[in-house]
């Protein structure tokens, strides 16, 4: 401590600095804080009244580009007709979701318990991988005659390669030492993996939890796009193409802020989990100074 | 625990025809070049690798399925080789939980482990929250806390700096008198061994084999005076010449 302030004889209030410096510093955090909310709402609000006026002063009618008040009232006024089809698409990516969930941990677990089953497999989840899903939706509708599910089926192969792909590599990323030190101890399979690997793998699984909840959302769009649903009971992506057909461009905006909130919140809630799961171990959750 | 004649060799033999007895309680060094098999051969004792030809006995232990004394054997990796989902406390307690030991039963065994390696007021932090001296203590107080026959330490401080390196080896100096455990200590450092060890066998490389058997008198209290010490510099010397004259007699490519 001496040695600090014998080498700043400049500074006679060494006192007065470190106190400026003690005050200064969580006055800037807090403002920070405030900043981070205030500067990108500011912003969409530029955005909303550049738009509003770039509308109305170059007369562009409602069946081009809509005004933002024009949207909001949409959303208002169809509100009735959108819900069921929000609910609809809301449905179907989540209950792909969840299967993917389910069945590309199971898969990953059985394609590392042996080398055979991986050898057997994996070409399978590769070329499933590779192959554009939706292509696959014509063939489908010959076989499937539920439409709905369909759409699911879609949403679930679009969804399930990367918490596959993810998981195998989180199995398989164990830290060699402890493998061998469950060894050492006589641990079970079961052991192990309950201990041992799906721990070490949740950061992988988190990760392809984040692209999948997205994926599932795109792939409910657009299968519901390649197979062409109408009517009742259909989602917000045949909304959008009849809001198109009828020029009705408000509801198609509409529709399209449904979407985007509905891909937000799961990117919201995706995330909060992998923090959640994450933040006391992982380097990934861990906020740094540095 | 007398451990004779184990005798092995595989496809690129790197263990050959290897004999080595250990006696109870003894702090055994292995020390040679790098590529002299003796991580392999400590592997080899634990079961974490088997042996292509000979075998090991295990006098006064029970054998499992696997031919490994159960519970008797406690490892040190290079690396702490902690989980780091699990606090320091799920880390230690590994080892018990495997074999089926209640938590509530376990905690006061593993409290007092931490206690032993000063650790018990980090408990509940996680690996990634200590230092690299304070992992290693806990990987330690995981190898022990099954009150092991035999424990097994795989250059456990090279990572290390000097002074936590020479911290941690009066800590394992400590913890082997006080438990009587006997320890085979895998290093390439002649100053390591000749400090904390009262018996070091010096291995060549290529193939791997035993080069010379060194008993020290360890009738000298192991302080920092001993570093400075007569004795000390003698048996220093002593173990670097046969180390010098076991790396060139080992296959001649380095």
């Amino acid at each position: 401590m001496s040695a600090v302030q014998q080498a700043g004889p400049g500074t006679s209030d060494e006192a007065g600095t470190d106190s400026a410096v003690a005050i200064v510093a969580p006055r800037t955090s807090s403002t920070e804080k405030v900043m981070r909310i205030v500067v990108p709402v500011t912003m969409l609000l530029l955005a909303i009244v550049a738009w509003h006026f770039t509308v109305v002063l170059n007369n562009i009618p409602k069946y081009i580009l809509p005004t933002p008040a024009d949207v909001v009232l949409s959303l208002w006024n169809d509100w009735p007709t959108l819900l069921p089809a929000l609910m609809v698409t809301l449905r179907i990516t989540v209950t792909a979701l969840t299967l993917a969930l389910i069945g590309g941990v199971a898969m990953a677990i059985l394609l590392v318990q042996s080398k055979w089953i991986e050898l057997a497999l994996f070409p399978y989840a590769v070329i499933l991988q590779v192959t554009p899903v939706i292509a696959i939706a014509p063939l489908l509708l010959i076989y499937v005659h539920d439409t709905q599910s369909v759409l699911l089926i879609i949403a679930f192969l679009v969804a399930f390669f990367p918490i596959l792909s993810n998981m195998v590599a989180g199995l398989k990323s164990v830290d060699h030492n402890l493998l061998n030190l469950y060894d050492l101890y006589g641990a079970s399979r079961w052991q192990t993996l309950i201990y041992l690997k799906l721990p070490a793998a949740l950061p992988y699984f988190m990760a392809g939890l984040r692209i999948a909840g997205g994926l599932a959302l795109i792939a409910a769009v657009v299968a519901e796009f390649a197979a062409g649903t109408a009517g009742q009971g259909s989602g917000l992506a045949f909304r959008l193409l009849e809001a198109q057909y009828r020029l009705n461009i408000p509801r198609l905006f509409a529709a399209l802020i449904l979407l985007t909130s509905t891909g937000i919140a799961i990117f919201g809630i995706t995330s909060f989990i992998a923090w959640f799961s994450l933040h006391r171990w992982h380097e990934s959750a861990i906020r740094r100074e540095n | 625990m007398r451990n004779v004649s184990k005798v092995f060799s595989n496809g690129t033999l790197a263990l050959k025809d290897m004999s080595l007895d250990v006696e109870r309680g003894e702090f055994l060094s292995l020390l040679g070049p790098s590529g002299c098999g003796k991580s392999t051969a400590l592997r080899i004792i634990a079961g974490l690798g088997s042996a292509s030809t000979g075998s090991i006995d295990w006098p006064s232990s029970q054998i499992n399925s696997k031919g490994l004394p159960q519970g008797d054997i406690g490892f040190v990796f290079q690396e702490p080789t902690l989980m780091p989902w699990q606090t320091v406390f799920g880390n230690v307690y590994l080892p018990l939980r495997l074999t089926r030991v209640s938590k509530a039963e376990a905690r006061p065994r593993i409290m007092e482990m931490l206690a032993s390696v000063g650790l018990a007021d980090f408990a509940d932090a996680y690996p990634r929250e200590l230092s690299g001296g304070m992992k290693m203590r806990v990987s330690i107080a995981r190898a022990l806390v099954t009150k092991p026959k035999l424990l097994l330490m795989d250059e456990p401080f090279a990572a290390l700096d000097e002074i936590t390196r020479q911290k941690l080896n009066d800590d394992v100096l400590r913890l082997w008198k006080l438990s009587g455990v006997t320890v085979i200590f895998v290093t390439h450092s002649v100053f390591e061994s000749v400090y904390l060890s009262n018996r070091i066998v010096v291995m060549k490389a290529r193939p791997g084999q035993v080069f010379a058997d060194l008993p020290l008198d360890n009738s000298g209290e192991r302080t920092a005076e001993y570093r400075t010490s007569e004795a000390y510099r003698a048996a220093t010397h002593e173990v670097s010449t046969a180390l010098h004259d076991a790396i060139h007699a080992g296959g001649g490519t380095h």
